[in-house]
């Protein structure tokens, strides 16, 4: 999406990811900001399924022509599900960063770590500042 | 510092980056499209950055003879050359074009990076022949437009006649004297215009105008990587010699340049590490530094890599043991602790389908 957006329902994480938080699940993705400044992303390397992330820890790596990024972890729990889709198609994470182009889904160990993220309106502070 | 299109740059939402110290453009809609606008249609790229020196007298072809490593009494008025400018140790400091505009007068044009390095070391050698070095990097905007249509839409556009390639024509754009070139970096036909300063922003306006996509440095590194390219402070420094670079095409031992004993030497010797061209056989993007493995132990390391755009996979170019070069060797790249399986490859890693 070519306009900056950073939906309401979604909590934030400074490092420009976010989790949209079902039940005692969490799906993760990164920011419209992140996709912007990494560019066109061509690679998606995901974690294992199963695998454990932690919250401010690196758990995949996106990547653009020039650039290589790693995908911090807003909240921390085991990996469900994984994004199959990015494979074939990793230009979901621009085209679609809240929809096609989530990255993992993660069973959440400490749901009380939400309290801590950054609601829309201060993550769109923090970007303005 | 900045070219004199910088405003165009930022008026067109280029993302800008610090290169050698000027604020150049690396990409405005993507580098995905811009490669492909070079390798389909035509793109317009502007290296306003890299320098100019002019070479004059009745001792330039001495004086160019030593400092080059090519044969540059090969080149006619109106001719092009490349050439290593090599340390007495082979080493290389620069890469350049050489064009040759008069009976004894010569264009030279560095890298961004290197260009005062490059002027010193003309400085110093200069001084043993009857030649005038002068930094004429102020006087010239450069404009690459690279691509099949380069040279249809800009001859069309700017009403010039183009030299073929590997010539040099003196012409006028924007009613200012100025040099067309048939060279270029990105393995598609094209030319690179060395402008008036202050006619670049009208022209570029005009190329644009005239359909010719603006590019920036993302894509010039992935068009002239999928052609191996080599690019200096990546594959080529000081601490390599023009042999394992896989440049010796260019070296001309004969002529007694610097460094030409220690390039004969390497030539009849074998160096122990050469340059090869590679690609990933799956998943994964190498980049400089990665290092190669083959049989469980480090062999060489990247010194360019990237996600290649025609091929839509991982490729590069490392320095790896001289008995691995052999396309079609099996070796990986450890790419931040995964081991990437890649595959030597031969030159060009992209070739055009005709």
């Amino acid at each position: 999406m070519a306009e900056a957006n950073y939906p309401e329902d979604l909590r934030y994480h400074d490092q420009h990811d976010w989790v949209r938080i079902e039940g005692d699940e969490g799906i993760f993705g990164i920011t419209w900001y992140a996709q912007d400044s990494l560019g066109e992303v061509v690679f998606y390397d995901p974690p294992e399924v199963g695998s454990s992330v932690e919250k401010d820890v690196s758990y995949a790596e996106v990547e653009s022509v020039k650039a290589v990024s790693d995908v911090i972890a807003p909240m921390s729990g085991e990996v469900v599900a994984v994004n199959e889709d990015l494979g074939d198609a990793p230009e979901h994470i621009n085209e679609d960063p809240y929809g096609a182009g989530w990255l993992v889904k993660v069973r959440l160990s400490s749901p009380e770590q939400a309290e801590a993220l950054l609601d829309a309106a201060e993550y769109r502070k923090l970007l303005d500042s | 510092m900045r070219t004199p299109l910088y405003e165009q740059h930022v008026d067109l939402g280029a993302k800008v980056v610090d290169f050698a110290g000027w604020e150049m453009p690396v990409t405005y809609e993507g580098i995905r499209e811009e490669h492909s606008a070079v390798r389909t249609h035509v793109g317009m790229f502007d290296v306003s950055h890299m320098g100019e020196v002019e070479v004059e007298g009745p001792g330039a072809l001495k004086f160019l003879q030593r400092v080059l490593s090519n044969d540059v009494a090969k080149v006619e008025v109106g001719g092009a050359q490349y050439s290593c400018l090599c340390q007495e140790d082979g080493g290389v400091i620069d890469d350049l074009f050489l064009y040759r505009l008069g009976g004894d007068r010569y264009l030279i044009v560095t890298n961004a990076a290197n260009h005062g390095t490059d002027l010193a070391w003309f400085g110093r050698h200069g001084r043993d022949f009857d030649v005038a070095v002068r930094d004429v990097a102020e006087r010239y905007a450069m404009l690459a437009v690279q691509g099949p249509h380069a040279r249809a839409v800009l001859s069309g556009a700017l009403r010039v006649e183009l030299p073929p390639r590997m010539r040099v024509a003196p012409v006028k754009v924007g009613r200012r004297p100025a040099l067309a070139c048939g060279t270029g970096y990105t393995g598609e036909d094209g030319v690179e215009l060395l402008i008036d300063p202050e006619v670049a922003a009208p022209i570029w306006a005009e190329l644009l105008e005239a359909g010719v996509v603006p590019c920036g440095l993302g894509a010039r590194d992935t068009l002239r990587l999928e052609v191996c390219f080599p690019l200096h402070g990546n594959d080529l420094s000081t601490e390599r010699n023009p042999i394992e670079a896989g440049l010796g095409w260019c070296c001309v031992e004969s002529t007694g340049f610097i460094g030409a004993e220690a390039v004969a030497a390497a030539r009849a010797g074998g160096t122990a590490e050469k340059l090869a061209p590679f690609l990933i056989e799956g998943a994964g993007i190498p980049r400089e530094g990665n290092p190669v493995l083959a049989g469980g132990e480090t062999v060489g390391v990247v010194s360019s890599g990237t996600f290649s755009p025609s091929l839509e996979r991982g490729a590069g170019m490392a320095y790896l043991r001289s008995d691995l070069v052999e396309p079609g060797t099996e070796v990986e790249i450890d790419v931040r602790g995964k081991h990437r399986p890649a595959r030597i490859a031969s030159k060009p890693l992209y070739r055009k389908r005709s």
